[in-house]
């Protein structure tokens, strides 16, 4: 059985429309040095870009678990995007270069699980491109319009086997 | 688990929010929508930061007895602190508490209202559904050395020095040319008082060269720093002055004797000429000389030896060479200043192939009565007085080939040289402008001074600037420059025969700002300026703690401005010393032995050699005094047996369901409910 490419509206809370046009839901997760202070520029200066995408900060783009990335998709996100330092001003020296060596691999995996590695993206910025961030949300908005929605049974697949996360330790013991 | 008892609280910003956020829609459907996730009181209130806005934060934490608490509102970086604060005061512990921006990420970004409004209800619920998640954290206390570094011995770094030199702590200032003074040193008078340059900056150099508790690193670089805030350790490196400091007694007579003369392009801008031995001018501090190898005539061939021989206290040593000096401060400040823009990319202009045109740090020099023409203003050939010269602004400044931004300086300095051509030379002065840029202190008083004075100004950007003549009328002014302009306020184009062109350049960073803010952990634009922690109200603080900024490494400034960045970078690093420690956010990462299989997959991911393997018990450790909480190696570990305080992953995977259970807005489509019906 195929599922309808747009769903008819259920929830209470938005106004049912079903004859508009796709619009996708982006995941984006900033380094909380260059590309939240990108996005926080972008605001102060306010340039404007689609409303499609919802931020996470992390303290480094080399947090990014991958888990979080399949928690996005299977969640209803469309795409999750990866900012952070430019590599040669990485707050954390050289911590972005991680970040793209996991985004490559991640790509690489998403295509083993039928997603379009464009549904991935990076991009860098730092706390002076407001501009800069605003365009490349404006890019890859655009780029996810074309590309779609995901295929609800590839949704389904990956909300069905979640990838187990482990209890995690203990928080951290703060020495006054 | 019962869900904590949790407070939202939404900021209308006064209308900065409200306008394009439905702020009482987002306040109600958070305590319907997720009540189920702790939500027991949501507030919205016209401006969250005030003393009112917290107290009714403060309040209800007593009286609801609230376990967490997320506020909607701007940016953390903004108000982080603010509502930290008020819940500490509260009696919860700061970090249950969440600021989540709906202001920078959604009021001041997007343009629909009922789609932000529905992005704001996103960005809450991810809110609450992460502080569900925290833990109780107390933040990190390091004791803070009171002793400070400072980058550059310019006017900002020299001002901050002696504050904090007179407050009692010790300073070292890495200064890398031969002599403190930086930029100021080479000008003439400074605008728009006309006092002279050297007058006053003279004696803050004599000062920090004199003072106990500064010591002068010049000659030098700061070749690496590590440590971390409070108490960073400082690596510098002396280049040899084949000067033994300790004996010289600065009289003079090597640079005298010295027979090499070269072309001075540091301090006297390619005007003047100095010895292979030499200080940069008369009042350089400290007064020893340096010797340059590659112009030595002993370090190409062997022979000469001059100034060895003359030297009366036999200071001069050829077998000096690097020497390292290792300290630790607490505090760092970055005044590396500037480099004026080079003349030569704007080809246009013929700086470097029209010997008669000029730039404004070549006028400073010329005009300078202890520079290379003695203060007289002539052309290359150093005797012919101009009889007409054009100032030409915005050189290397507003431009989308060279660089977009305003100098600052530029303006005010084209206005002091028509002054001073017509002083010394009654020359017709054209100044050749796009805007006229004076909002300083009696800035705009100089402008209409000058304008009396008699100066022609045309509003118009040079095209080009040439020595070839090319209409009839242009006869008899061969050569002589021909500034090309179009005179935007007349509506013509104007060729203006002059003797003399003046480029008034702008202020780039230095060519190695970049390598410099990565060596210091600090961010800078592509430019290479400095970011500021943040631009209006914290303008001297970079992003990394501890480490500080001034002056024109900063971006373009005038003197006044850089005084008062290095006054205030001094008063906040004096504030730091006096509270003796300092309080940092308590994100690190730490290790569950017990989880740990001893990959050490973590192990090459640090870059600050927070992580070491315990060869004994087989498992890696984290140090948290290294650690700067990046998180890289919590994502890393197969085992998760590393774990992140403050960005933990069941805090992120909340943050995220929070996020995406409830799409609304857009296409307002229920992902729960899409992927059950095709399952």
């Amino acid at each position: 059985m195929t599922a309808p490419m747009t769903t008819p509206q259920t929830s209470a809370m938005a106004p049912a429309v079903t004859a508009q046009p796709f619009e996708p839901l982006i995941l984006g997760f900033t380094c909380n040095w260059c590309s939240y202070r990108a996005a926080d520029l972008a605001g102060t200066s306010r340039i404007k870009y689609p409303d499609n995408v919802r931020l996470i900060r992390l303290m480094c783009s080399g947090r990014m678990e991958p888990e979080f990335i399949l928690e996005g998709f299977a969640k209803g996100a469309d795409a999750v995007i990866m900012t952070g330092c430019w590599p040669e001003d990485c707050h954390y020296r050289i911590q972005s270069v991680k970040a793209l060596r996991r985004f490559l691999f991640l790509r690489r995996m998403l295509s083993d699980l039928g997603i379009e590695p464009a549904r991935l993206q990076r991009f860098y910025a730092s706390a002076a491109e407001g501009k800069r961030f605003a365009d490349e949300m404006t890019r890859i908005v655009a780029e996810v319009k074309a590309l779609g929605p995901i295929p609800p049974e590839i949704r389904v697949t990956l909300a069905a086997e979640p990838a187990a996360p482990a209890p995690v330790a203990e928080p951290v013991e703060v020495e006054a | 688990m019962t869900a904590p008892k949790t407070g939202v609280y939404i900021c209308h910003c006064g209308t900065n929010i409200s306008a394009m956020v439905d702020v009482e829609a987002v306040r109600d459907w958070a305590l319907d929508e997720l009540g189920d996730k702790g939500v027991v009181v949501s507030r919205d209130y016209p401006f969250m930061c005030s003393s009112l806005g917290q107290e009714l934060i403060e309040k209800d934490i007593k009286e609801y007895g609230l376990e967490r608490v997320v506020v909607g509102a701007c940016s953390p970086h903004m108000h982080e602190k603010t509502f930290r604060e008020a819940s500490s005061n509260a009696g919860l512990n700061p970090y249950l508490a969440e600021l989540v921006s709906i202001r920078e990420q959604v009021s001041w970004v997007h343009t629909d209202k009922a789609k932000a409004t529905e992005k704001a209800k996103a960005i809450i619920a991810g809110g609450v559904y992460r502080v569900a998640e925290h833990e109780p954290l107390e933040p990190l206390i390091a004791p803070v050395n009171n002793a400070t570094l400072i980058v550059g011995g310019g006017i900002a770094g020299l001002t901050a020095a002696l504050e904090i030199a007179k407050a009692g702590y010790p300073v070292h200032i890495v200064e890398r040319e031969p002599s403190i003074g930086g930029h100021m040193a080479q000008y003439d008078k400074t605008f728009p008082t006309l006092d002279c340059a050297a007058c006053i900056l003279t004696p803050k150099m004599v000062d920090a060269g004199a003072h106990k508790n500064i010591t002068l690193h010049t000659w030098s670089e700061v070749v690496d720093v590590s440590g971390s805030v409070g108490d960073f350790k400082i690596k510098v490196k002396h280049k040899p002055r084949y000067v033994v400091e300790a004996d010289c007694t600065g009289c003079g007579i090597c640079w005298e004797k010295c027979p090499v003369q070269v072309i001075d392009t540091g301090f006297e801008s390619g005007l003047g000429y100095r010895k292979a031995i030499y200080t940069p001018f008369p009042q350089a501090v400290p007064k020893y000389p340096v010797l340059t190898p590659d112009d030595c005539t002993y370090f190409a061939k062997g022979t000469c030896r001059a100034c060895e021989k003359f030297c009366p206290v036999d200071c001069i040593d050829f077998t000096q060479t690097d020497e390292f000096v290792e300290f630790n401060v607490g505090s760092i400040l970055l005044a590396t200043g500037f480099q004026p823009f080079d003349a030569r990319r704007i080809e246009s202009y013929g700086y470097g192939r029209l010997p008669n045109v000029f730039t404004s740090m070549e006028f400073e020099r010329m005009s300078n009565a202890a520079g290379p023409t003695g203060g007289k203003i002539v052309l290359r050939d150093g005797v012919t007085e101009p009889k007409a010269v054009a100032i030409v602004h915005c050189v290397g400044s507003r431009d989308k080939n060279t660089n977009e931004y305003c100098s600052a300086v530029c303006c005010m300095q084209s206005l002091k040289f028509a002054h001073l051509v017509r002083e010394h030379t009654k020359a017709d002065v054209y100044e050749c402008y796009i805007d006229m840029r004076t909002p300083g202190k009696g800035y705009d008083e100089f402008y209409n001074r000058v304008l009396e004075e008699g100066t022609q100004f045309i509003r118009g950007r040079v095209a080009e600037i040439t020595d070839s003549l090319r209409y009839p009328e242009e006869e008899g002014h061969e050569g002589r420059l021909i500034v090309q302009v179009e005179d935007t306020l007349a509506g013509v184009k104007r060729r203006i025969p002059v003797d003399m062109v003046m480029l008034s350049t702008g202020i780039e960073p230095q060519a190695d700002a970049t390598e410099v803010a990565r060596m210091f952990g600090v961010g800078c634009s592509s430019k290479g300026f400095i970011i500021e922690r943040h631009a209006k109200l914290d303008p001297v603080a970079t992003m990394t703690d501890g480490v500080f900024a001034a002056g024109t490494a900063l971006g373009p400034r005038d003197i006044p401005s850089s005084v008062s960045n290095g006054a205030a970078a001094a008063a906040t690093i004096l504030s730091r010393i006096a509270q003796g420690e300092i309080a940092m956010e308590p994100y690190r990462a730490s290790v569950d032995t017990e989880r740990c299989s001893g990959c050490r997959i973590c192990n090459d991911l640090c870059p600050f050699s927070a992580i070491t393997f315990d060869e004994m018990a087989m498992v890696t450790n984290i140090n948290p005094k290294l650690c700067q909480g990046c998180g890289v190696c919590v994502a890393a570990c197969p085992a998760n047996a590393i774990s992140g305080s403050g960005f933990s992953h069941h805090q992120i995977m909340a943050q995220i369901d929070g996020l995406l259970s409830y799409p609304g807005g857009s296409d307002g489509r229920p992902v729960e409910e899409a992927v059950g019906a095709t399952a």
